[in-house]
């Protein structure tokens, strides 16, 4: 059994700025790491893995420094890796990520299982998965909150619902997104990070790809465009009540009912 | 991008002709002359070259035709044909905005046994309700609803669509997105349209420390999703307007690769991650049985109670219910905290929650620094009597 896991490296804080000004963004600190949501995808295969057997990759799209992502999973047991690069690639929205993602996918291999996390913590969108998913032309499960098993060509999961728990079975090859907390992440093995701290990675740029249309990549691939960032208004202004607690209590029914916390 | 072609039968002297380009960036490589990375542009070698060098402008992109693309459409999202209420509110926000650009408004409503539902969404102001039933589509299956919702779309060419940001319609709006190749902006706070129809989409980014406005302005449909209770629900209209219309679908676009094997209604959901409201008992809570009086509110306000660790450590609540830095990391729209001081650790969990109101008996509490709301009262006085006030209201309505 053949397992990708679609990892992403995001910045270590989300502490941004924009510069009223110039409206460009400020960010404080420039550390990156991998994408917290995609650790539990990347623990979910290689539970997979040891409980079935195969193999896990893990792929990742973004500058050439994004390759830390990749060792990181080869330092809690990942197989092997590739980084999709290129200047091309820049600027990309959800679309654009998606194709190029599973474009690099089909260069890469091919996988039974390909798994993301529910979401990331910079474009915050969960829509990566299943447009990959869609563009790869597999079925697609996100919001798994439990692997049930695996069963010839076929995995059954547990997909959360806002009222009731589905059991489906998705033949293989699917694309799943999983849910935080469905296995506990482990921490990376030192020795692992030892043997595969020199390990080579398949690196793929636009040339590479299927689709050789430059105009499907990147900002000009994206369909959505940042017309303008500003920032966020209103709810941080403080305010300090006090008073009896009828007047106060009377203040916060107003302010819940103003907020639509009540209908 | 624009680009140069060298024709190399054109040229006669290479060594000559390298010497055009003043950047140096025309070299000789294996008999063939290149033009390398250092080219600006300047295209003298096209003026000069006579004719070697061709120059290939930039493909103006076409411009798509709006106009054949009409109309506001919502996803109606469901459970066995009950509606979820995210899709009332996006029909409310549909209509306001097809009044601006004086289009109609469409709902896609997909499933088995659902037509006697379809009619209520005739009051909420659709013109047109477009029902898909099938016995195949009783429960969401990723692919089939693809291909229904792929048809529909085909069919009507809706300009914009709105998706509530459903489980559902999380993974289902990618999906036809994809298809399409159009973009999809999730999660979008403030929604208005522009007259060309091109859809104005707020939403935050990073975590909400900004605001991004986004467009789609050379595809056609614009999708959004919206979460449940962002946009105002709308009143229920008396009569009735529009029409239901049958969309047919073949036996093809039902083929799946899902199974459903088994549906289990959910005990009641209980983890603080997930709640959209969070009211917090901190150790200015005496007694076990006090938290009740959290529950109650947490449950008025359709929320959860969460606790902070020296809570969790007499064993009043359980450990998942802990917030902070050895707790769970929370982001609720509104958080309410009761009797809590606002430790570090404890802030670390709850500072991204979009509106933080804290209810605390000492004026210099910490918490007050993080707190939109800092309200200066005791938790015994306060609560009993804005739940009371909550009740009052309800009995009204
Ligand atoms: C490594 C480490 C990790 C930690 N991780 C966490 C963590 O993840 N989560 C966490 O919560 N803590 C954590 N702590 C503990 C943290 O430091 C604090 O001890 C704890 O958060 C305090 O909880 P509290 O605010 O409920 O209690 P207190 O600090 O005792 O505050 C009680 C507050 O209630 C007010 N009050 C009392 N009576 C009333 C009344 N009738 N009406 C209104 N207000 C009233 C008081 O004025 C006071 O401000 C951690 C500590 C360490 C060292
Ligand atoms: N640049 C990327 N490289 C690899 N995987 C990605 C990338 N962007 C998104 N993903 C995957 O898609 C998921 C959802 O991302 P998003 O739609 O940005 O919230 C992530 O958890 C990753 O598994």
């Amino acid at each position: 059994m053949k397992i990708l896991v679609c990892i992403k490296q995001v910045p270590g804080t989300n502490k941004v700025e924009v510069d009223e000004k110039t409206g460009v963004l400020k960010r404080n600190g420039t550390d990156s790491k991998m994408n917290p949501y995609d650790l539990y995808a990347l623990e979910t295969a290689l539970r997979i893995k040891e409980k079935y057997g195969g193999s896990v990759s893990v792929i990742s799209m973004g500058p050439p420094q994004a390759k830390a992502v990749l060792y990181e999973a080869f330092a809690m047991g990942a197989d092997e890796g590739a980084l999709i690069t290129d200047r091309k690639f820049g600027g990309a929205d959800v679309l654009a990520t998606s194709r190029t993602l599973s474009q690099g996918i089909k260069k890469f291999g091919e996988f039974d299982i390909i798994l993301c996390g529910l979401q990331t913590t910079d474009g915050d969108t969960a829509q990566v998965g299943p447009e990959v998913a869609e563009m790869l032309n597999i079925p697609s499960i996100c919001n798994i909150e439990k692997i049930e098993q695996v069963q010839d060509n076929t995995i059954i999961v547990d997909m959360d619902m806002p009222e009731d728990i589905e059991r489906v079975r998705v033949e293989f090859p699917c694309l799943l997104t999983v849910k935080k907390d469905i296995f506990q992440p482990r921490l990376p093995s030192y020795i692992k990070q030892q043997q595969t701290q020199k390990k080579d990675i398949d690196i793929f740029t636009f040339s590479d790809m299927e689709d050789q249309n430059e105009k499907k990549y990147g900002l000009s691939g994206s369909p959505t465009h940042v017309e303008r960032i500003f920032p966020p208004t209103s709810d941080k202004i403080q305010q300090h009540w006090q008073g009896t607690a009828q007047e106060i209590s009377g203040q916060i029914y107003g302010l819940l009912r103003e907020k639509k916390f009540i209908r | 991008m624009a680009k140069l072609i060298v024709h190399q039968e054109k040229i006669t002297n290479s060594q000559e002709f390298i010497q055009i380009c003043p950047f140096n960036a025309m070299q000789e490589k294996d008999n063939e002359v290149i033009i390398t990375a250092g080219c600006r542009m300047c295209r003298l070698c096209e003026k000069k070259g006579q004719g070697a060098v061709e120059y290939i402008a930039d493909e103006v992109q076409p411009q798509i035709d709006k106009s054949k693309w009409r109309g506001i459409a919502v996803y109606v999202d469901h459970v066995d044909g009950k509606i979820h209420p995210v899709t009332y509110e996006l029909l409310g926000k549909a209509r306001e905005l097809a009044a601006k650009i004086a289009q109609p408004v469409y709902a896609l409503f997909i499933g088995n046994d659902i037509e006697k539902e379809a009619d209520e969404l005739l009051h909420y102001g659709a013109d047109k309700v477009y029902v898909c039933e099938d016995s195949e589509l009783k429960y969401f299956k990723i692919e089939a609803y693809t291909n229904v919702f792929a048809k529909f779309i085909n069919e009507v060419q809706p300009s914009a669509i709105l998706v509530g940001a459903t489980p559902v319609g999380r993974q289902l709006a990618p999906r036809v997105a994809a298809r399409f190749a159009t973009g999809l902006t999730a999660d979008c706070t403030v929604l208005d349209i522009k007259e060309n129809t091109d859809l104005v989409q707020i939403r935050p980014a990073f975590g909400g420390n900004i605001m991004a406005q986004i467009q789609t302005p050379n595809t056609r449909p614009q999708m959004a999703t919206v979460r449940y209770k962002v946009m105002d629900a709308p009143q229920r209209l008396d009569s009735a307007v529009g029409t239901i219309e049958h969309l047919d679908v073949a036996a093809c676009d039902l083929v799946s690769h899902v199974d459903v094997l088994s549906v289990t209604k959910k005990a009641k959901e209980t983890t603080i991650d997930m709640a959209d409201v969070l009211v917090v008992a901190g150790r200015g809570i005496k007694k076990k049985q006090d938290l009740q009086m959290l529950e109650e509110l947490a449950g008025l306000l359709g929320g959860e109670v969460a606790s902070t660790r020296p809570l969790v450590e007499i064993g009043w609540l359980d450990p998942k219910k802990q917030v902070g830095l050895s707790g769970r990391t929370v982001r609720p729209k509104l958080i309410i905290t009761c009797g809590v001081s606002g430790s570090v650790q404890f802030v670390a969990g709850m500072n991204h929650a979009d509106m933080i109101l804290a209810i605390n008996n000492d004026s210099k509490a910490p918490i007050f620094k993080t707190a939109n709301y800092a309200i200066n009262g005791d938790v015994y006085e306060v609560v009993p009597q804005l739940i009371n006030k909550i009740k009052a209201g309800e009995a009204v309505l």
